[in-house]
């Protein structure tokens, strides 16, 4: 195998990336054909290289959910822990080693439902966490639930007469929660997507990275949506660039996945401040 | 430097993302396995390796 530490080209060969980043000895994974899940782990592969993150010093936290086997794959310390907590945990971690780089890998019910609180309060503190969404909009492990993220109307096997709740948008919430940086990704435009989460890893602060994923086995077929083909070419002829969409009338922008960076600002970060403190209160008591 | 477009068949689960967007038509899928089609003219532009979601197939590079 070559050394491959200092290579800085935005495309790592796939056979390098699985033989420096991933666990090959349970690969070929358990995602079903044509999950988009796996495409956005190599794109967070690439995006570890890029942003040329020591691995051992990375923790890759998930939570519960077919988003949550990522963590198994990825070679660096790992965690798996209970559904929504991921980021609960992860919060732990960055307060104990700041030093740490710590990326969750969660899902639309593991990060907005049941991790919803989680995930705000982690934003509005802006602590230094990365988090990646595989955004299926269903609960796939589950047996096809309906999720926050699921389209009005659309089906699920809990909305058998159609979903009458409105969807979240994880990317909007998350900065009206205070995220620093926010950003929405699909799988159509993978090397894209690989670019904008090496963004969010760069970011100092709390990152998220709300990444339109493809569910063909539940989401996919309680709604129609064809095969895992038909979907991702649905995803080339909807997403528009955040830039171009400024351009663009609400009319003309419904139904569209605007990706791109939505938001990158500065503001302390939380563990910083915490230690500051820590600081400040150890010198009062001399 | 040479490069060969590789097909790791046992990892493949036969989606048909590569074959569907590959802008030659230079894939196609059989009883649920990709296979090249024969003089297409792959240009191995790397499309079908990014978007693979089973990392199983993908342009080797190798000396000479
Ligand atoms: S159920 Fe859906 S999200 Fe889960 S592995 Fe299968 S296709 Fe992927
Ligand atoms: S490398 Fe490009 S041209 Fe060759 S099979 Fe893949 S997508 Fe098609
Ligand atoms: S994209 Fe990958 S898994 Fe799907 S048919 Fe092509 S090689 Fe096989």
């Amino acid at each position: 195998m070559v050394d491959m530490t200092n290579v800085s080209k935005n495309t790592m060969n796939t056979a390098d990336i699985i033989y420096k980043y991933m666990r090959p000895e349970h690969l070929p994974h358990i995602w079903c054909p044509g999950c988009g899940n796996g495409i956005i782990l190599r794109a967070i592969a690439q995006a570890m290289e890029n942003a040329k993150i020591d691995r051992n010093k990375t923790v890759l936290v998930s939570g519960i959910g077919c988003s949550s086997r990522a963590a198994g794959y990825i070679d660096c310390n790992s965690l798996h822990t209970t559904h929504g907590r991921a980021i609960a945990f992860a919060t732990g971690i960055k307060m104990a080693h700041p030093e740490l780089e710590v990326i969750v890998i969660t899902g639309d019910g593991d990060s907005s439902a049941i991790g919803g609180n989680h995930l705000i309060h982690a934003a509005r503190r802006n602590i230094g966490l990365t988090v990646v969404v595989m955004n299926n909009n269903i609960y796939g492990m589950t047996g096809g639930q309906y999720s926050p993220t699921t389209p009005h109307l659309e089906y699920g096997t809990t909305a058998p007469y159609g979903n009458i709740d409105q969807p979240f948008d994880i990317a909007e919430l998350a900065m009206g929660a205070g995220a620093t940086f926010a950003a929405r990704g699909a799988v159509y435009h993978s090397a894209l997507l690989a670019k904008t989460i090496e963004k969010g890893i760069r970011h100092k602060g709390f990152s998220i990275i709300d990444v339109a994923s493809l569910c063909p086995t539940y989401y996919g077929r309680k709604n129609k949506k064809g095969s895992a083909v038909d979907m991702m070419r649905y995803q080339k002829d909807n997403t528009v660039m955040v830039e171009k969409a400024k351009t663009m009338t609400e009319e003309e922008l419904n139904g569209k996945i605007v990706i791109g960076v939505l938001r990158d600002k500065e503001a302390p970060e939380y563990s910083e401040e915490y230690a500051k403190l820590v600081e400040k209160v150890k010198g009062g008591n001399k | 430097m040479k490069r060969d477009l590789i097909i790791n068949t046992e990892w493949c689960k036969g989606c048909g993302i590569c074959a569907a967007f590959c802008p030659k038509g230079a894939l196609k899928v059989v009883e649920e396995k990709v296979q090249k089609v024969e003089g297409a003219g792959c240009v191995l532009c790397g499309m079908c390796e990014q978007r693979c979601p089973d990392y199983a197939i993908y342009i080797k590079e190798s000396e000479e």
